[in-house]
């Protein structure tokens, strides 16, 4: 009797214990170790998920070149605002590959009105235009994040009128009345921190505003850091969306020792420290600007724009589309050069 | 005949309920009438009951009430009554400490008011406890070991939420009341102060922590390796002398050189566990008032040495000239 009182016991211990490892990927995971042995500076990667998502990241076959003379397109078509340098050919190739990567249900008409072209009435053209300038700026001034390998509509849009992967501001307290049950802009179950109880936006302090994302000191002993455990928790939850959107550990850029000194860390820190002041000044320079282009419903709750963070792009890959070299196909979204990043 | 086992105990000897000896004056009444649980026997005594709650227990005990339902309906309000959320949001949600910009002055009550009451209650509750720990000790004629003990346990919880905010001069660096968020806030604090692992009385709390597991489970073993000769009885009780503690004794002797003796080994496991939440306090409240930067000052003192540089060398892009801010 007592045996299988025990055995009963022992088989219920291990079905609660199955329940509740069911929320966890299973094993079999491919580690690489990138610092020095024995100091976990791993990165772990599930080959299954990498399986799965393997079309996500793969790039469309781009259309075959367009000849560069001819005349230009800025005397051929109408309003034609950026771009007009263009042969008449490569401007054609540019927007149908932008209908492929962007509207390929609706096409032309996603943004065009189908009777005439040049107007401006769909707010999408008006969008689609500013976010030319974004790309072609992105591309010149921001080789600091985005190298050689650049960016093109397809890096975020994938086939969608609006990338699947954007921010809004958080209505900070949805629930709760003012006299108990402040969350505190945190507390949830949030996936933009990857379902962790952080700060669950810490894109509006860091990726619209410029708050202070660097909270350690950088003496041993106290020299007036007031920043606070707190503000820890806000810069925790931005870099828990940074791993989440590349799908690394935090060893990808911080030698985690010391998340404040930059000796032996990997160099890839350098390029996510200009990653974030580029989606900075996307959101402020090129989103925000929209908002009274955008119809309401492609607002937030709060009546903000779309905005972009680290998984626009990225979408869970390290680099986007794993790092496949699309705009060497279309050197048009390369804007000009100006004096480089150091005169802004 | 049915074998005498030690875990889980098969065999329950069970005699006429006990109510204890009678309180002198000046204690209240035990409450309650004994029951015997065979359940509770599995694990150890069958007999439930009665206890001695008096005047300290009731009062720690509504303390800890309030505190647990100020924390409680914090909870519940956060996710809009809804007690559908309320369990499925159960491990994300907290009661918060004040936002650092109020200082130690007092916040609204839904900016951290709430939980400097329930800290409040909590903190009360605590001491009523052990001053009713202390005085049941005194009263049974026992020594303050278990008092002592518990004491140290309430001093880590003391630096966490009340000594080092007010030398930080903010209740905002205090530890939220919730499951997941006070995880986050151990992260957080460890983040911001430069990794807590680098901190040495961190490193000496975690020795005792882990050599409390350890002694225990030395311990605990030596002990069930002689019950089959009465080792787990009173030495007085031991059926074969000269067999049972003797035994404990040489096993450690002969397979390490020395031993504990039956004296010793608890004052080991006492000082050991008592020593987790000591230093480890110690170590929680030099931290941001003495020291704001652990590995830094453990990298200055030599504490750890330092390893060999695998990536190429980076540059703080923030000290570059012309570098975006």
């Amino acid at each position: 009797m007592n045996t299988s009182v025990f055995a009963h016991g022992l088989r219920l211990g291990l079905c609660t214990l199955l329940v509740l490892l069911a929320g966890c990927e299973r094993p079999g995971m491919d580690t690489v170790q990138r610092g020095y042995r024995g100091t976990g500076m791993l990165q772990v990667y599930n080959p299954r998920i990498i399986e799965a998502n393997a079309d996500l990241h793969t790039a469309p076959t781009p259309l075959p070149p367009a000849p560069a003379d001819g005349p230009k397109a800025s005397v051929v078509f109408k309003n034609v605002k950026v771009l007009g340098d263009l042969s008449a050919a490569q401007f054609t190739r540019l927007m149908a590959s932008m209908a492929a990567w962007i509207a390929p249900e609706e096409g032309c008409a996603y943004c065009h009105n189908p009777a005439n072209f040049a107007e401006d009435s769909k707010y999408t053209k008006v969008v689609a235009r500013r976010m030319l300038e974004m790309t072609r700026t992105v591309n010149s001034q921001w080789k600091a994040h985005v190298a050689g390998t650049g960016i093109t509509c397809y890096t975020c849009h994938r086939g969608h009128g609006v990338p699947q992967q954007v921010w809004y501001r958080s209505n900070a307290q949805p629930y709760g009345s003012n006299f108990m049950g402040d969350k505190a802009g945190q507390n949830s179950p949030d996936p933009a921190v990857n379902l962790s109880s952080l700060p669950n936006d810490p894109f509006t302090p860091f990726l619209l505003d410029a708050q202070d994302i660097r909270v350690n000191g950088s003496t041993a002993l106290p020299t007036g850091n007031r920043h606070s455990i707190k503000q820890a928790e806000w810069t925790y939850g931005l870099m828990t969306h940074v791993s989440q959107s590349l799908g690394v550990n935090c060893t990808y850029c911080h030698n985690t020792r010391s998340f404040q000194s930059w000796e032996g860390n990997p160099p890839q820190r350098a390029v996510a420290w200009h990653g974030i002041r580029m989606a900075r000044a996307i959101n402020k320079d090129f989103l925000e600007p929209l908002a009274d282009t955008f119809p309401a419903q492609r607002k937030g709750e709060l009546g903000d724009v779309a905005k972009a963070n680290c998984a626009t792009c990225h979408q869970g890959a390290y680099k986007p589309l794993n790092g496949a070299p699309m705009l060497a196909d279309y050197p048009e979204l390369i804007g000009p050069d100006s004096q480089a990043v150091a005169a802004k | 005949m049915a074998e005498y086992q030690n875990l889980f105990t098969t065999v329950q000897a069970t005699g006429p309920l006990h109510h204890g000896i009678e309180l002198g004056q000046g204690n209240s009444p035990r409450l309650g009438q004994p029951l015997v649980s065979y359940w509770a026997g599995m694990l150890g005594n069958a007999q439930i009951g009665p206890i001695y709650l008096g005047t300290l227990g009731l009062a720690s005990l509504i303390c800890g009430m309030i505190a647990f339902n100020i924390i409680g309906l914090n909870m519940l309000a956060s996710v809009h009554w809804d007690p559908v959320q309320f369990v499925r949001q159960l491990f994300w949600l907290a009661l918060e400490p004040p936002p650092p910009s109020y200082g130690l002055h007092l916040p609204p009550l839904n900016q951290g008011g709430w939980w400097l009451m329930a800290g409040g209650f909590l903190t009360a509750s605590l001491l009523l406890w052990w001053l009713r720990t202390y005085r049941r000790a005194r009263a049974l004629g026992l020594g303050t070991h278990v008092p002592w003990a518990f004491l140290s346990a309430i001093w880590l919880f003391l630096v966490l939420g009340f000594f080092r905010p007010v030398l930080m001069g903010s209740w905002g660096e205090a530890v939220p009341f919730g499951i997941f968020p006070h995880l986050d806030w151990t992260a957080a604090f460890s983040l911001r102060y430069g990794n807590l692992f680098y901190n040495p009385f961190h490193a000496l709390s975690i020795a005792f922590l882990y050599g409390s597991t350890l002694l225990f489970a030395m311990h605990g073993a030596t002990i069930l390796a002689v019950t089959r000769f009465g080792g787990e009885r009173e030495v007085e009780q031991i059926v074969d002398r000269g067999t049972a503690s003797e035994r404990a004794a040489l096993f450690w002797r002969w397979t390490m050189g020395f031993n504990a003796t039956m004296e010793s080994i608890h004052r080991w496991a006492w000082w050991f566990a008592v020593l987790c939440p000591l230093v480890g306090g110690i170590g929680i409240l030099l931290t941001g008032t003495v020291v704001d930067n652990w590995y830094l000052w453990s990298m200055k003192h030599g504490v750890v040495p330092p390893y060999p540089a695998v990536f190429p060398q980076v540059i703080d892009p923030a000290l570059l000239q012309g570098a975006k801010p």
